[in-house]
């Protein structure tokens, strides 16, 4: 089997975390439950061990994280109040929809709106859920993200406290989305924000997530989130990930999915916030007949740098993985894109596509784009095809015939580019709202 | 007062002389078939009126209208009235034919100081001029010409003239590979789109499409000059005699089409 712990050196990183270490020992974490509280020691002693991994870690060659170790992080302090009307302009699709909203990394209930779920359905605070002792966030939290996967993974469970819980019983059929709206105030000013996120779908159930990450002070804080998400047999999940983080902000996240046999994932990630953003985002096929489809979108401009590691593992047969990222960037920003995609010997009848394409405004912006193969099986179809470039000269002109010339012309096939991964968001409103995004975006690169 | 006069033109491509000195007046209502062997610079000529980049300007005169073409960028052209239908019509994925011709004709309006039209009243104005190409409106969600045949990227560029209206229309080799049928089609399509105040250049290398399309004048064009002018029964005749007979005099630069 595949084992997805990064190596790191002996004493590589060592002492670069101090500040970090030391916030996730604070005795508030020792409270709760055995399990919980096992869960929270395991990630601190591995974070303690690996600490911020350097540019010798091949995993973060491109992604100069060492800085977050000079900071002198803090807790969150206490959170700025947060109207109805300032989250407002970052909530999708209607009132009605199920609605959590974490403000500095903790639920607010009072902006939240958690009506009661069809089908037994559970959508709430993941603080509540463990309160509530709910059976599924023991069997399930800290088992699909286990704190040896990343180092940030592990400092994410070394700070568990609150976030987002999702229960979808077996064959209930969400028709809504839920929302889970990340926040950050002033309060965070120079504090790690550590959202945990849970959403568990048994056999047959149906459920979309939109997940945003926003903030409402532009100020230094420090994103550092993990989701776990596990499909049951012929459960259908979509998850669509919207980082707006503030220009300040390191945003780090993974996200692990696990799914069983005839379950079908989609993930949409749009990454356009943040000084640095990282996602991991894991899927495990284990069990046959599984179809994963990741789609992400990155827009940066200025000196941002956005990287996206996807691993895809085929551990089983007659499963299909189906990945495009695409990324505009302008000005001094950078990106990186791995794609791992790892085909075990029983995984015959695989068919894996991995697309990552890249639009460069500027002679200043640059990009390191990685496929990565690894196929122990013989009967696959697995391809794989990275571009970068510019502006397709042919295609300007040929419009600048019609009359459509300089920056609307180039407006237009930006927007064509990055139209191609947003049409794939299945659930309509969220879908047009992101295009107005996606534009209010394009044009402040294109200016 | 003539509505194209291109005088004396000289263009290169990557420092290779292709036109050597085209001469051609086209008056208002007029339709001009400018015929040649491949490598003549007919095409040349067609892309140095839109104002391909590519292509240098080494000596003579465009003027449309009496403005100085040259000096105008190719978007400038266009909302001058100025219109090419591409031999080789590019593909847009990404964006559909709706939206982009709605784009354009609202650039061009917007350049002539008019008011743009909103989605509705031009939905309303694109289902007239989906009659000349005989389509229905579900082209339209398709982008720009992906995935279109031959044939009916052809069909697309007519639409696009359709709904422009230029005053200067010139087809670049739009027989090319079609069918009776969609020749047809494009023919009835560029007849319909006649007026008094504007004028149509083909560029062409058969008689074929000229059984459609009558040709007020006939230019046969080689060596990168015109070598002879005349109305339609030259064109009757190079059909009949192919071009040797007036082109063994003219020098022909190889490997350009």
């Amino acid at each position: 089997m595949g084992v997805a712990a990064h190596p790191v050196a002996p004493g590589e990183s060592r002492g670069v975390a101090g500040s970090l270490v030391e916030l996730a020992a604070s005795p508030e974490f020792a409270t709760g439950p055995d399990w919980l509280v096992a869960l929270r020691r395991a990630g601190l002693d591995r974070f303690a061990e690996v600490g911020i991994p350097t540019s010798k870690n091949e995993e973060w060659r491109f992604t100069p994280v060492g800085p977050i170790g000079t900071v002198d992080w803090k807790a969150a302090g206490e959170s700025e109040v947060v109207r109805p009307e300032d989250i407002a302009p970052y909530l999708f699709g209607h009132r009605d929809w199920p609605l959590l909203v974490i403000v500095d990394g903790v639920v607010d209930k009072s902006l939240s709106s958690l009506q009661l779920m069809p089908g037994g359905a559970t959508f709430g605070s993941l603080a509540g859920a463990i309160a509530a002792g709910r059976p599924e966030v023991e069997a399930h939290l800290g088992r699909h993200a286990s704190p040896d996967i990343t180092p940030f993974g592990a400092l994410n469970a070394a700070l568990i406290a609150d976030g987002a819980f999702l229960h979808v019983p077996a064959d209930v059929v969400l028709t809504t989305p839920v929302q889970v709206l990340h926040v950050v105030t002033r309060g965070a000013h120079d504090a790690v924000v550590a959202p945990r996120v849970l959403a568990v779908l048994e056999r047959g159930a149906r459920a979309s997530i939109i997940e945003s990450f926003v903030t409402l002070a532009d100020t230094r804080y420090f994103t550092n989130t993990c989701s776990e998400s596990v499909l049951g047999a012929n459960a259908w999940l979509e998850h669509v990930r919207v980082q707006r983080e503030g220009s300040k902000a390191w945003h780090i996240g993974l996200s692990r999915v696990d799914q069983d046999r005839d379950s079908h994932y989609r993930s949409f990630t749009l990454n356009m916030g943040g000084k640095l953003a990282r996602h991991d985002l894991h899927t495990r096929l284990n069990a046959p007949n599984i179809e994963t489809l990741l789609y992400g979108l990155y827009l940066t401009k200025g000196e941002q740098l956005v990287d996206n590691h996807t691993t895809i593992f085929h551990d089983q047969p007659n499963c299909n993985s189906w990945e495009v990222y695409k990324g505009v960037l302008a000005e001094k920003s950078r990106a990186v894109f791995n794609g791992k995609v790892l085909v075990q010997p029983e995984a015959q009848k695989t068919d894996a596509k991995q697309t990552n394409r890249n639009l460069l405004l500027s002679d200043d912006a640059k990009v390191n784009t990685k496929p990565q193969l690894e196929i122990f099986a013989d009967d696959v179809k697995c391809t794989h095809g990275a571009t970068i470039g510019k502006l397709d000269e042919h295609q300007r002109y040929y419009m600048a015939t019609r009359g459509i010339g300089g920056k609307t012309a180039q407006a237009l096939l930006i927007w064509a580019f990055a139209a191609e991964v947003l049409m794939e968001v299945s659930v309509a409103p969220v879908r047009e709202a992101l295009e107005g995004v996606v534009r209010r975006q394009l044009d402040a690169l294109i200016a | 007062m003539s509505l194209l006069q291109v005088t004396n033109l000289h263009a290169s491509v990557d420092e290779k002389p292709i036109l050597n000195g085209v001469s051609l007046t086209v008056n208002a209502g007029e339709v001009h078939a400018i015929m040649g062997p491949n490598g003549s610079g007919k095409s040349t000529l067609a892309q140095v009126i839109a104002g391909h980049p590519a292509y240098e300007v080494t000596a003579g005169s465009v003027t449309f209208d009496g403005k100085d073409l040259l000096d105008m960028e190719a978007e400038e052209r266009a909302w001058a009235g100025v219109f090419l239908a591409f031999q080789y019509p590019v593909e847009i994925p990404g964006v559909t034919n709706a939206y982009f011709l709605r784009t354009a004709y609202n650039e061009i309006r917007k350049a002539r100081g008019l008011d743009e039209l909103d989605p509705i009243d031009f939905y309303d104005l694109l289902e007239e001029k989906l009659k000349v190409v005989a389509w229905g409106p579900e082209v339209m969600e398709r982008a720009v010409n992906f995935g279109f045949s031959g044939g009916e990227k052809k069909r697309n560029e007519i639409l696009q003239m359709a709904v422009l209206e230029p005053r200067l229309a010139v087809l670049d080799e739009t027989d090319s590979g079609l069918d009776i049928d969609a020749l047809r089609i494009v023919a009835d399509g560029v007849n319909a789109l006649k007026r008094p105040d504007s004028a149509t250049v083909l560029v062409t290398h058969y008689q074929r499409l000229l059984d459609y399309i009558i040709p007020d004048v006939v230019h046969v064009l080689a060596g990168g000059k015109i070598v002879r002018s005349g109305d339609r029964s030259l064109a009757l005749e190079l059909e009949k005699r192919g071009y040797e007979w007036l082109t063994s005099g003219a020098a022909v630069p190889a490997g350009v089409s």
